[in-house]
C-alpha cells in the first residue's frame, strides 16, 4: 500500500479536477433543476459512510475477540471517515431536500437513519476521546453493538412512510447520468481508501511514539 | 451455578434498595417530573395532544431507566465493591444477568405507577387492551435494561459516564423506542390496531434476543482489566 499511496493519490486528484467536467456535461435534471447534481457527491458519500461503518464494526469485533491491535486502529480510522462523510451526507441532503421537497428535513426512514447512524458512530468517538483508560476496549463494544442495531433501525423506521428515493433508483439511473454517477462514486471510493490507509498508519505512528514515550519513562 | 448467581446479585442488590429505597424513590420522583415537563409542550388548550400519551410514557421511562442505571452501578463503584463482585468464582454473564433483572423490575415498579398516572392525565385509552399492553412494556423494558445494564457497567470506570451513559444510551436504543411508542399508539387508536401491535411486539421480541446474546457474549471481553 505504501508504494502505491502516491500514485493513487496522483489519479485521485485529477479524477477529483475533472469531476466537475463530468458532472457539468451529465443529463440535466428538469424537474429539480441545477440542485439535482448534488446527487454525484450525496449519495457516493452515504455509500462510503455506510461502507466504512461496516469496517469499523467488523473490525471492532475482532479486535474485542482477537485482541488484535492492528484491527483497532482500523476501526478508529473507519469511525472518524463514518462521521466525517456522515457529516458530508447530513448537510448535502438537507440542501437538496429544500430545492426538491420544499423543506429542510423530513422525519422519514433514511434521514432519520442517517442521523441515527451519525450519532452512534459520534458517540464511538466520544467514548475513545474522553472514556478514559481502557476506552478502546468500550468503544469496540458499543460499535459491535452499532452494527447489531443497523437492520433494527432499519426494519423499524422502514416502517414510517418513505419519501426518499429507494436503492433501486441508483441501477435504473439514465444513462447521461450513470456516467457521472459511478465516476463520482469512484473518486469518493478512492478517496475514502487513501484516507483509510493514511489515519491507520498515523494511528499506528502514533501508539509507536506512545511505547517509545513509556519506554523512556521506564 | 449460572442461573443461582444472577439470583444472588440480584437479591442482594434487592436488600440493599429495600433498606434505603433510594434508586427507587428517586427514579418515581424524576419519572413523575418528566410527566410533568412534557404536559407542557404536549397539552394545548387543556386538551392532550393525539397521540401524546404514548411517547410520554416511553420518554418517562427511557430517561428515569437511565438515571437508575447510573445509579446502580454508581453505588457499587463507591462501596469499591465492583471489583469484589468481578474476582468472585461466578460465570461473569450472570452477574451482567442479575444487574439487568434489577433494572426491569426497578423499572416495572415505576410503570405500574406511570401507565395509570399517564391513561388519567392524559386522558388515553392504554387499558383497552391490558394483555398487548403488558407485553409491549414487557418486551420494551427488557430491551432497554439489557442494552442499558452493559453499557452502564462497561462506562463504570470511565470518567465522563454520567454524560456518556445517555449519549451513547438514546440512539441506540431508538428502534426499541419506536417499537414501543408505536406499538402504544396502536393500542391507544379507536378501534384498538391490535395486528400492528402484536408486530411491534413481535419485532422487540427479536431485538431483546439479539441484544441479549450479543450483551452475554461481549460482557466478558469488556469487562476484563
Amino acid at each position: 500500500m505504501r508504494k502505491a499511496f502516491f500514485p493513487l493519490l496522483l489519479v485521485t486528484s485529477a479524477m477529483f479536477a475533472y469531476a466537475p467536467v463530468v458532472i457539468a456535461h451529465a443529463d440535466y435534471e428538469s424537474t429539480m433543476g441545477l440542485v439535482q447534481k448534488v446527487m454525484y457527491f450525496h449519495a457516493p458519500s452515504g455509500m462510503v459512510m455506510l461502507i466504512s461503518a461496516v469496517v469499523c464494526g467488523v473490525a471492532s469485533a475482532l479486535y474485542l475477540w482477537k485482541k488484535d491491535p492492528a484491527a483497532d486502529r482500523v476501526a478508529i480510522a473507519a469511525a472518524e471517515l463514518a462521521a466525517l462523510f456522515g457529516l458530508i451526507v447530513l448537510v448535502t441532503g438537507p440542501l437538496w431536500a429544500r430545492k426538491a421537497w420544499g423543506v429542510w428535513w423530513v422525519w422519514e426512514a433514511r434521514l432519520t437513519m442517517s442521523f441515527v447512524g451519525w450519532l452512534i458512530t459520534v458517540g464511538y468517538l466520544f467514548v475513545r476521546k474522553y472514556g478514559g483508560p481502557g476506552s478502546d476496549k468500550l468503544a469496540a463494544g458499543l460499535a459491535v453493538f452499532g452494527t447489531a442495531n443497523v437492520p433494527f433501525i432499519y426494519v423499524s423506521v422502514n416502517i414510517w412512510r418513505t419519501m426518499h428515493p429507494m436503492t433501486t433508483v441508483v441501477p435504473t439511473l439514465q444513462p447521461g447520468m450513470r456516467g457521472a454517477f459511478w465516476f463520482s462514486a469512484l473518486t469518493l471510493f478512492m478517496l475514502y481508501g487513501l484516507l483509510l490507509a493514511a489515519r491507520v498508519h498515523l494511528e499506528r505512528q502514533r501508539t509507536a511514539l506512545d511505547q517509545l514515550y513509556l519506554a523512556e519513562e521506564d | 451455578m449460572f442461573l443461582r448467581t444472577a439470583l444472588l446479585v440480584l437479591r442482594k442488590d434487592f436488600a440493599i434498595e429495600v433498606k434505603s429505597r433510594e434508586i427507587l424513590y428517586t427514579t418515581l420522583l424524576f419519572a413523575l417530573s418528566c410527566v410533568l415537563v412534557f404536559s407542557i409542550a404536549f397539552v394545548k388548550e387543556g386538551e392532550p395532544l393525539e397521540d401524546a400519551a404514548a411517547g410520554i410514557l416511553w420518554i418517562a421511562i427511557e430517561f428515569a431507566g437511565t438515571l437508575a442505571l447510573g445509579r446502580t452501578f454508581e453505588r457499587e463503584r463507591y462501596g469499591e465493591t465492583l471489583r469484589a463482585l468481578l474476582l468472585a468464582p461466578a460465570p461473569r454473564a450472570a452477574i451482567y444477568v442479575g444487574k439487568m433483572l434489577g433494572i426491569v423490575v426497578l423499572l416495572a415498579v415505576c410503570e405500574l405507577l406511570l401507565v395509570p398516572l399517564v391513561a388519567l392525565l392524559f386522558r388515553s385509552r392504554l387499558f383497552e387492551e391490558p394483555v398487548l399492553l403488558l407485553a409491549l412494556l414487557l418486551t420494551g423494558t427488557v430491551g432497554f435494561a439489557v442494552v442499558g445494564s452493559l453499557f452502564a457497567a462497561m462506562l463504570v470506570r470511565a470518567r465522563t459516564r454520567d454524560v456518556m451513559l445517555p449519549i451513547l444510551l438514546y440512539p441506540m436504543t431508538v428502534p426499541l423506542m419506536i417499537g414501543g411508542v408505536r406499538g402504544t399508539v396502536a393500542l391507544t387508536q379507536t378501534p384498538v390496531d391490535q395486528p400492528s401491535a402484536i408486530m411491534w411486539i413481535v419485532l422487540l421480541l427479536c431485538m431483546d434476543a439479539v441484544f441479549l446474546v450479543l450483551a452475554l457474549w461481549t460482557f466478558e471481553p469488556l469487562m476484563t482489566e
